[in-house]
């Protein structure tokens, strides 16, 4: 393709405008990238201070209000400011107009709305922390939140009600893109996986997301004024929150995980240099997840006082929305089955993403299962259980699409050996961090606890031992990608090299990204055309 | 060793979900092994290069497809039905011959009152081999009861009764911790349950402080708060009498009946509109904010105590 003598798109203008202002969908991706940066290391230091606190039983380091600010602060941050747009705003930006053919969203201004909302929201939530924070749990649990803490609740809603909207139109512009906007051949059969759990993602956003701004409009009005919905002195229901809440909290998760496993697909049949295996499973499970998910909410309320048979219920369904789960990790695995694997960076982000998930998902069933529910509930088995899911997970898979697409984002390559190293360091840093909390949660440690009895102490040290090797996985990233911004070799258009679309322009790509309108022949995953197979006879069982 | 010490088992359900829990544990054990055996094994046997190109390019084949799905969701269902039934054991209406504890949950400490008048604070003595039953009520905001030993929590709701029941099995002193955040003190919201042997649990109880029994307490105060001006032991068309009504029905105002029980007791002294007696006119003052959920429960068990007395 003769696209060289084009611009690309980091150097359409280099002023503060060109970047503020700006309508490419790609550079949107890199404002988000900047911003939810920021707010990981934020999310992270609280992270690393309750930590050295809970090294000790007794609270010595920090004082109990200090504690609470700190793991709500964390929570809230990581959930709303970094996990939720982390894949679909940063990458999901960047990569779908590439990835199905076309010249951007289907509404850019409003993608760059979304943007100044995000930022606006998240500006008011660290705001609300430099002020002093809220000590609530990122769950916001009424009568607590709305009628006896004395912390920022109002700002901290408020900040993600809107954060929340950003989420909303970004969900709403990929739907529309996805389906008006793919190049001549683009068939749904055709689109890329992460398509596909980008499109499942946008649609728990777009159905989901109002209903946590609602529930945390109505908060911040009890807060404000003598409104009884939750408040259960003026007939109200605390219980109401907690079952609206989680209407949305629980889809969440899944706007956490199914970018990330959008994300597996691509790069796992990239290194193995095969189609993926399942495809129309992979893509299929996607959907089932996002519409599953909707229906069980209220496992997280077994002990809540809500009828037993609503947990049966609810039990069983969480067991069903596991399948789709199960369903990918199989076929990922299959997929590497006589292939031609490399274990590059992203490659082992990518596996290290499907063993901790894996582990994550599993002790989802622990969890789902009602009578050892009763018992770790609440407990550091439940903070295990869904940190393998999002940070061994979701995490994990963010690094492997940041190395995976940093040559497509920045036309440089990285440092690979620096890049394996972090990659190891995270993975057996998280292990030593979350493994032993398991331990912790069964042996009854409960979760939230400022000071704890002494014998849960021996699992703490080591979980804090994890986390500083973790921090240092996460440290090195951001030294070597900063030098590899300037100085590392450039990457040309595809060094893996890939299938996908978005391999076929420069890196990085032109303002427009195409010259024409591509058109699309074949599959995404034709591995076999790039590659063919092997001469080589093989034993194995057809 | 201490820390890898299994956590005790001192209830009767604890054996139960500890079952569960290893069967679990040994086939997502399992599962993870054979998971994560087959990567390495492929990234070993197919690495670049042994295998500069792939071998085979299967899209896919539906009977692994199936295969899979369908034993991942009977284990998930194995899971399922084995947790629930025993769940439905755990959370089941307490047996009619358990042991009665209140249990107020109040920022940052739980207190428990015993049937004869005795009052605890963060301690909780209870008799082994028997079913011990707690009411819990929070007077603020949400808690939750859990004594890991037991393998039991349930939450504490301001504003309505739940109710959690155990049969101890092995005397001894276990924690007793919130688990439900509830504010600053939060982590400090903890205490003893201490299982005594029968005989011990009787010389205990036996200590009494000589406070009287919660009931005695109870009449004490429907005096005290003036109940008893309109509430006479004589039947009389202001009130109706608390003798004899305990776990009967009984008509209302606007035709429908209720059960009079903890619940409707304490709502007819906090919202005494909602649910009138038929054939009384709605007079009472709302005791909202000038009753403590102590005295509540002090004035249920007078009103229990009376459940014998004829009515009228």
């Amino acid at each position: 393709m003769n696209e060289t003598a084009l611009p690309n798109y980091l150097q359409e203008g280099t002023s503060l405008g060109s970047w503020l202002l700006t309508r490419d969908h790609k550079r949107i991706a890199l404002l988000y990238m900047f911003a939810i940066t920021f707010f990981f290391v934020i999310g992270g230091i609280a992270a690393t201070f309750f930590r050295l606190e809970l090294v000790t039983p007794k609270g010595d380091l920090v004082e109990a209000a200090t504690y609470n600010r700190l793991f709500s602060l964390h929570g809230i941050v990581m959930v709303w400011l970094f996990l939720i747009p982390s894949i679909p705003a940063v990458f999901g930006n960047f990569l779908v107009p590439l990835m199905i053919g076309a010249k951007d969203l289907a509404f850019p201004r409003l993608n760059l709305l979304s943007w100044y909302l995000f930022m606006a929201g998240g500006t008011i939530i660290i705001g609300s922390a430099v002020l002093g924070s809220v000590d609530t749990g990122w769950t916001f649990y009424t009568p607590y939140s709305s009628l006896y803490s004395n912390s920022h609740v109002v700002a901290a809603v408020t900040g993600v009600f809107i954060v929340g909207f950003s989420s909303i139109l970004t969900g709403l512009n990929f739907i529309v893109t996805i389906h008006k906007m793919r190049a001549p051949g683009m068939r749904w059969g055709r689109l890329p996986l992460f398509i596909w759990s980008q499109y499942a993602t946008s649609i728990i956003n777009v159905l989901a997301t109002p209903v946590l701004a609602m529930t945390l409009a109505l908060i911040a009005l009890e807060n404000l004024t003598d409104l009884g919905i939750f408040n259960p002195w003026k007939g109200g229901d605390p219980l109401l929150f907690q079952h609206l809440f989680w209407f949305y909290s629980h889809p969440a998760v899944y706007i956490m995980i199914l970018p990330a496993m959008g994300v597996v697909s691509e790069v796992i049949t990239c290194f193995a240099r095969k189609r993926v295996f399942g495809y129309n499973f992979i893509a299929g499970s996607s959907l089932a997840i996002a519409f599953i998910g909707f229906m069980v909410w209220g496992h997280h309320m077994f002990v809540s006082g809500q009828s037993p048979y609503a947990g049966l219920v609810f039990s069983f369904l969480s067991m069903l929305v596991a399948v789709p789960s199960a369903i990918k990790v199989f076929n990922w695995t299959t997929t590497l089955y006589q292939g031609s694997i490399l274990l590059s960076a992203p490659m082992l982000y990518v596996i290290g993403f499907i063993g901790l998930f894996t582990i994550g998902g599993l002790t989802g069933i622990f969890v789902a299962t009602l009578a050892i529910d009763v018992h770790v509930h609440d407990t550091y088995f439940v903070v295990a259980h869904f940190h393998y899911i999002m940070v061994g997970g979701a995490v994990m898979a963010y690094f492997g699409a940041l190395h995976f697409w940093w040559p497509k984002m920045f036309g440089r390559m990285y440092p690979e050996s620096w890049a394996r190293l972090a990659a190891i360091m995270i993975f057996v840093g998280f292990n030593l961090t979350f493994f032993p909390q398991f331990v912790l949660g069964y042996q009854g440690m409960p979760r939230r606890y400022h000071s704890y009895a002494p014998e849960f102490q021996v699992w703490n040290v080591l979980s804090s031992a994890g986390a500083s090797i973790l921090a240092v996985g996460y440290l090195l990233p951001f030294i070597y990608m900063a030098w590899s911004w300037k100085y590392a070799p450039r990457s040309g258009p595809n060094p893996w090299p890939a299938t996908g679309l978005e391999w076929q322009v420069p890196s990085p790509p032109s303002k427009d990204n195409f010259s024409g309108i591509p058109h699309i022949e074949d599959e995404v995953y034709a591995y076999d055309q790039l590659f063919g197979k092997s001469d080589e006879p093989h034993s194995a069982p057809s | 060793m201490e820390f890898l010490k299994w956590p005790q088992q001192a209830s009767a359900f604890a054996a139960d979900v500890d079952h569960v829990f290893i069967v679990l544990l040994i086939v997502s054990g399992g599962a993870v092994l054979l998971i994560a055996g087959l990567i390495v094994f492929f990234c070993v046997r197919y690495s670049r290069k042994k295998q500069p190109r792939p071998v085979h390019h299967t899209n896919t084949k539906l009977s692994l497809e199936i295969g899979w799905s369908v034993i991942a969701l009977a284990f998930f269902l194995f899971a399922f039905a084995w947790g629930a039934r025993i769940y439905l054991q755990m959370y089941r209406t307490a047996p009619d011959d358990a042991y009665a504890v209140y249990a107020i949950g109040k920022q940052w400490m739980w207190k428990f009152q015993h049937p004869d008048g005795r009052r605890e604070i963060n301690e909780l003595h209870v008799p082994v081999n028997r079913p011990v039953k707690i009411n819990l009520i929070s007077q603020d905001v949400i808690h939750s009861l859990y004594i890991p030993a037991f393998r039991l929590k349930h939450d504490v709701l301001p504003m309505a009764y739940t109710e959690m029941w155990f049969e101890p099995t092995l005397p001894g002193s276990y924690h007793l911790f919130c688990a439900e955040y509830c504010g600053t003190s939060h982590s400090e919201m903890v205490g003893q349950v201490i299982a005594m042997r029968p005989e011990d649990f009787e010389n205990w109880l036996g200590n009494s402080q000589g406070m009287g029994s919660t009931a005695q307490q109870g009449a004490k105060l429907v005096a005290s708060l003036g109940c008893t001006s309109c509430h006479k032991s004589e039947s009389t068309s202001i009130a109706p009498w608390f003798g004899g009504i305990y776990g009967k029905p009984v008509e209302l105002a606007d035709g429908t009946s209720t059960v009079v029980n903890d619940a409707y007791i304490r709502e007819s002294i906090l919202n005494p509109q909602a649910k009138v007696v038929r054939n009384f006119q709605p007079a009472m003052p709302s005791y909202q904010g000038r009753i403590t959920e102590d005295e509540i429960l002090s004035i249920t068990a007078y009103i229990k105590s009376l459940r014998e007395q004829k009515n009228e």
